[in-house]
């Protein structure tokens, strides 16, 4: 049994690199050694607040069972804001993701006061996270309006018009800057053209409003074409923001990998989120400099609902699937993807947001039966 | 209008907005019956602030390969498109008015226009109001459309939610459009293109310029003449026997214009 796996894990690598955010780096050197059960991959895991410890534990439940060769290695958000990352997010988790460079992050609510970062914003920072990768496909089963959803929404995640730097002019007039520079549109250009090859995914298209913003988006568009034309293969193409989303409304089969600057991207992939049934269904993962991969799960922590057994995982298991991808586990990946949209098509176990009343234990266990 | 290719000139679009000072763009968009969409329910109405925002045109670049553009939201013309939305749906029986914004992140900019929007909210105690962040806005917009009624947004977000919007009743073709200016000017226009490759061919669907019309008479306060022609107009659509061929049918202009006509 071992032997099998160890002969699949060896067949499905190739001899590329693991650090497919990094495509500048030596293409034929192996970075990172091969996983097995018995040398396993060390990744982060912040369970969490509110729902999160117990969507964690699913996680783990349907990996353990899948044999997937991960260790995780648990953080948890501290009560008292350690001085060196100003933030309730410790220096050791920091730390530990760094080391390990990948990681899974459930959901967190940022305490309220002053004299802290948000912790999204600490990771962010800190991890130099650059990209926020999301992918939207139908549910299968699970009934929305729209059947055909299979696109890859690529968020620039670090400037644009997110930079927070505002200020009045006088008294009744504001003013916000917003950055685009060409450092960080190539990077997540180079990372949306990577995916989109390393994926088979087809077709890139670049997201702006360069009619009017013409120097900023302008420059966004400049670094997309350069990168495209290093993937002659890969079809490039350029849409406006508005056109953009009266075509996921009609038609979201259009679309493929879509590579966006930091506002449009927020927007473009929570409608994306929309259109396929929710925040509680959709993985999402942040690319950082250096290869780092941190999954989260970007619903809410429902304090509401934590610890009753209630919470859907599936936004989460999804994440740790991305960061499975990431991680080249492509087996692994696909098998525990099938088993969950397997479950969710039969119907029989659906947690209360799906529209049924199995708890998050039946839901897991039932996904474990599937693998 | 199509803008002529060229320099030395400002659009067409650009200079009427600016001599009249056309400050708010009023969509209504509701689902048309007969002419299904994933939608069945929409009806809302869209108002965006159309002179300022991320749309200011202000950009420079600051060293080789850094580029800024600035977004301006003024107290003035905050209020100015506030004042508009809340009189809308006062005057068009409208229950509620959302807000949508960025503030939590665009804390100074968008929570000046929010600021003005409680402001001219606290007038209309009748009317419900309310503030959604533009990314659950989208969100909800693709989910459930009925939960919204009318809609104010400072310039991007009003251009994007707005041909969202369009998107969810079917499109360019079907949307009718309206400019409000200074001292309660109204223009109304059909945003869809010039469309010239069937130009002349009398195929055209006249929809979006008719509906765009009504709202015209509406502002005019000619409320029957508006209902009995965007009747006549959802009547004919919804019957089916004469559509243009953007509707899936293949009506002529002309008769589609006389079934509209006879349904008067």
């Amino acid at each position: 049994m071992t032997s099998l796996l160890l002969r699949r894990i060896l067949g499905s690598r190739t001899s590329q690199t693991f650090s497919l955010a990094n495509p500048s780096s030596n293409p034929n050197a192996l970075t990172r050694d091969f996983s097995s059960l018995s040398n396993p991959i060390r990744a982060t895991l912040f369970p969490g607040d509110g729902i999160g410890p117990e969507i964690a534990d699913s996680v783990k439940q349907v990996f353990k069972e899948a044999e997937v060769p991960i260790e995780w290695e648990e953080h948890y958000v501290g009560d008292q804001i350690d001085p060196r990352t100003q933030s309730f997010l410790t220096w050791e988790s920091l730390e530990s993701i760094r080391r390990n460079r990948v990681g899974l992050k459930g959901p967190m609510a940022t305490p309220i006061g002053k004299g802290h970062r948000s912790l999204n914003l600490t990771l962010r920072k800190e991890l130099n996270l650059y990209a926020n990768v999301r992918p939207c496909y139908s549910l299968p089963g699970y009934k929305t309006r729209y059947d055909d959803v299979n696109l890859i929404t690529i968020r620039e995640n670090t400037e644009g018009e997110y930079s927070g730097l505002e200020h009045q002019v006088v008294k009744g007039v504001v003013e916000s800057l917003k950055i685009i520079t060409r450092q960080a549109s190539l990077r997540v250009a180079e990372y949306a053209f990577h995916y989109a090859k390393t994926h088979g995914r087809e077709r890139v298209s670049a997201i702006h409003k360069a009619n009017i913003m013409q120097k900023t988006d302008g420059l966004f568009l400049k670094c997309c074409r350069e990168v495209a034309e290093k993937y002659p293969e890969i079809k490039y193409e350029e849409v406006v923001i508005d056109n953009c989303c009266m075509m996921l409304v009609k038609n979201p089969a259009l679309f493929d990998v879509l590579v966006m600057p930091n506002l449009y991207g927020d927007i473009i992939s929570d409608l994306c989120a929309g259109l396929i049934g929710g925040l509680g269904l959709t993985p999402s993962c942040n690319i950082g400099e250096g290869g780092i991969a941190l999954a989260e799960a970007v619903h809410g922590s429902a304090p509401d609902i934590a610890g009753k057994n209630l919470a859907n995982p599936t936004a989460l298991i999804l994440s740790a699937v991305t960061m499975l991808r990431h991680l080249e586990l492509n087996d692994k990946a696909d098998r525990i993807q099938n088993a969950i949209l397997n479950t969710i098509a039969e119907g029989k176990y659906r947690t209360a947001d799906l529209g049924g009343s199995s708890t998050t234990s039946d839901f897991t266990k039932a996904i474990c039966d599937h693998l | 209008m199509a803008t002529p290719i060229g320099k030395g000139h400002r659009s067409l679009n650009l200079t009427l907005r600016k001599e009249l000072n056309l400050y708010a763009n009023v969509r209504p968009c509701y689902s048309l019956p007969g002419y299904k969409t994933r939608y069945d329910d929409v009806n809302l109405i869209t108002i965006r602030e159309n002179t300022e925002g991320e749309y200011s045109g202000l950009e420079h670049q600051v060293v080789k390969g850094v580029v800024e553009s600035l977004k301006i939201i003024t107290r003035q013309a905050s209020l100015r498109v506030a004042e508009y939305a809340f009189h809308y749906a006062k005057t068009h029986g409208r229950e509620r008015v959302s807000a949508i914004h960025k503030a939590n992140i665009m804390q100074k900019t968008d929570g000046l226009f929010l600021k003005c929007c409680r402001e001219v909210a606290e007038k209309y105690p009748d009317i419900k109001y309310e503030e959604v962040v533009i990314d659950n806005c989208c969100m909800m917009l693709v989910k459930n459309p009925a939960l919204f009624d009318v809609l104010v947004m400072p310039n991007l977000y009003g251009d994007i939610i707005s041909d969202l919007c369009a998107g969810l009743i079917g499109g360019l073709g079907l949307t009718p459009s309206c400019n409000i200016g200074e001292g309660g000017i109204a223009l109304a226009e059909a945003v869809h293109g010039s469309a010239p490759d069937i130009a002349g061919k009398n195929l055209a669907n006249p929809t979006a310029l008719l509906l765009s019309a009504v709202t015209m008479l509406r502002h005019l306060k000619l409320n029957d003449k508006a209902d009995r022609i965007q009747n006549a107009i959802l009547s004919t659509i919804a019957e089916g026997k004469y559509r243009t061929a953007d509707l899936g049918g293949s009506s002529l202009t002309t008769d589609f214009t006389k079934s509209i006509c006879d349904n008067l």
